[in-house]
């Protein structure tokens, strides 16, 4: 029996000929990381072994989520790591005016190459898997004995395939496969599970769009989301000066077992929109039928707030004119995104529009600062979760959406379609 | 190991985000954290929890943030054991890390806040006292087991390490 590209990966890191689903083994990790909130607890359990990291060059501090710092604590927290960065002469370390948001940040740079085994002390490390990686979120304890040990402990998962075909229609991008993906299996349907992405509108599909797909796997309870490399990834790893013999493609077998084989004709796809608390409660959005007023849009994120996410708000935002009393917050993901949108003009755009444009963070997406929604309000975001007070007050409501998107909607006050706004 | 108490009783999918919102993550201090321990979805919790008590729920308990701050908050809280009909997998791996019994049962069909409820970690087995009604947990995996008994993920460190 054939394996999956996971199993593979698995398989491979632990010194197996082979593995199934449900075995546990013990591998050596390629790459693991944490932020400035599950950083301190994994540096503790370092410290309290009195023992050095297993490789400073596997192992990645970011300090992402609530810098420049937003408070005393948090400035604590990231005192923590820079003085365990520095005092153990630890590379890869990114300050506020460098760092991004992990999950952009990492491949941006180039630490994310096909057939990696990566653990990160945050949920959406399944990111990673977009460039043919086995990337999986932890606890800080785990990423602590990873940093430690360079091994991690995996129950293999098993992997169901998502086979989408045809084309996709106009405005229609990763964010809507994998809403409509997560709409259609639930928010438990990939539970311990793999979601490994393929057919032929996947070969289609950028980079960028992956990372967002495999990005929010763990909203379906995945372990990990998947896509084989093929000349996107090698094109993308190329551009940043890492060539093919520096990594190796794996590929699923032919007669590979997956647990669930689901396929999707991309062409039905329209835009989509999570309505909260919850990722699934997906809709189209055409089957809209109420207004959705809305007092906030947020731009950004490890889901989609990075350079091809800019230009498809900018491209709607464009003469445009966001309503009055609307608050539109764009956050690049990095400072190379930043950069980039600042080059190309996107940032007058914005401007003219009457957006406000943060510095990079992770900010208004997990509720941290930077945009927090008062009781009542209801703001449509590209990021990647939609729960109960996850932007700020419990008593707010939040819409999920691409970045078109929500910058159609910021225009309009109101959820709505960009062809509503790109005449 | 034996755990009798009262529950508390929560539906699918509890999130991290609602076990212990982010505006509370500026720090790891479990006594912090459990003075805001299921605060968006229960603000009566953290007021009125007592040691020993149990969490039951539904579904995909502790979805979404890998923060392991969630299991800190719970645990220290003084609750003694959660029981969920499945966990989401990185909540359950943090959930053994820091030392939080967890159990998969469907329990929670048959519970109503502050019934009592007997629970034998080891045989999983879990009694609802008002009648008799026994439920199996499934059991904990071999690895898992070895992890525990070993003395957590920390020991397990020290051996491969060899400190
Ligand atoms: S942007 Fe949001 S989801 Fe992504 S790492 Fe930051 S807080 Fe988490």
């Amino acid at each position: 029996m054939g394996m999956t590209i996971s199993q593979k990966i698995l398989a491979k890191k632990s010194h197996r000929g082979g593995v199934k689903p449900g075995e546990i083994v013990m591998a050596d990790v390629d790459l693991a990381f944490a932020n400035d909130i599950t950083a301190p607890i994994a540096i503790d359990f370092v410290k309290r072994l009195g023992v050095d990291v297993f490789d400073k060059n596997k192992i990645a501090l970011i300090p992402d989520h609530f810098t420049p710092n937003k408070d005393i604590n948090s400035a604590n927290q990231c005192k923590i790591m820079r003085d365990f960065v520095k005092e153990r002469g630890l590379p890869n370390y990114w300050e506020s005016g460098e760092v991004g948001i992990e999950h952009a940040l990492l491949p941006e740079q180039g630490f994310v190459k096909p057939g990696m085994l990566i653990v990160g002390a945050d949920s959406h490390t399944c990111t990673h898997g977009a460039l043919g990686a086995f990337a999986t979120g932890m606890g800080s304890t785990d990423v602590g004995f990873a940093f430690a040990t360079g091994k991690s402990w995996f129950r293999v998962p098993e992997s169901m395939k998502f086979v989408y075909k045809g084309n996709r229609n106009k405005w229609v991008v990763g964010k809507d496969l994998i809403l409509y993906t997560i709409g259609k299996i639930g928010v438990a349907g990939a539970l311990y599970k793999s979601m490994e992405f393929t057919g032929d509108a996947i070969r289609e599909l950028p980079m960028e769009d992956r990372l967002t797909m495999c990005n929010m796997a763990i909203e379906a309870g995945a372990k990990n989301g998947i896509v084989e490399p093929d000349d996107v990834t090698i094109e993308y790893l190329k551009e940043r000066g890492i060539e093919k013999d520096q990594y190796e493609i794996l590929k699923s077998d032919g007669d590979a077992e997956y647990s669930d084989v689901i396929e999707i004709d991309v062409s039905n796809i329209e835009p989509q929109v999570a309505f909260p608390h919850l990722p699934s409660n997906v809709r189209g959005v055409s089957e809209i039928k109420e207004d959705v007023k809305i007092d906030q849009a947020f731009i950004g994120s490890c889901t989609n707030g990075r350079i091809s996410d800019l230009r498809e708000a900018a491209k709607v935002l464009k003469g445009n004119k966001i309503a009055k009393y609307v608050r539109l917050i764009i956050i690049p993901a990095t400072v190379e995104v930043y950069r980039q949108a600042l080059k190309e003009g996107l940032f007058d755009i914005f401007l003219d529009a009457g957006a406000v444009i943060s510095t990079p963070t992770c900010g208004p997406c997990l509720g941290g600062y930077m945009g927090i929604l008062a009781d009542g309000e209801v703001c449509v975001s590209t990021s990647n979760r939609n729960f109960v007070g996850r932007m700020g007050s419990k008593k707010s409501f939040i819409y999920l959406a691409s970045p078109a998107v929500a910058a159609a909607s910021a225009v309009a006050g109101k959820i709505v379609h960009p062809d509503e706004v790109v005449k | 190991m034996i755990i009798k108490g009262r529950v508390w009783v929560y539906p699918d999918n509890v999130d991290t985000d609602v076990i212990i919102p982010a505006r509370y993550l500026n720090t790891s201090d479990p006594e912090e954290l459990a003075k805001h321990c299921m605060e968006d979805i229960d603000e009566s919790f953290a007021k009125e929890v007592k040691k020993g008590d149990i969490i039951v729920a539904g579904h995909n308990f502790g979805s979404g943030s890998s923060r392991e701050h969630a299991p800190i908050a719970i645990k220290a809280s003084g609750v003694a054991c959660v029981i969920a009909k499945s966990f989401s997998r990185i909540f359950y791996r943090n959930a053994f890390n820091i030392g939080l019994p967890i159990l998969e049962s469907d329990v929670v069909d048959e519970l109503e806040k502050f019934d009592e409820i007997e629970v034998d970690t080891e045989e999983g087995r879990i009694r609802v006292l008002k009648n008799g009604k026994v439920f199996k947990s499934s059991v904990i995996p071999d690895f898992m087991q070895n992890l525990i008994e070993s003395g957590g993920l920390f020991n397990y460190a020290k051996k491969i390490l060899n400190v």
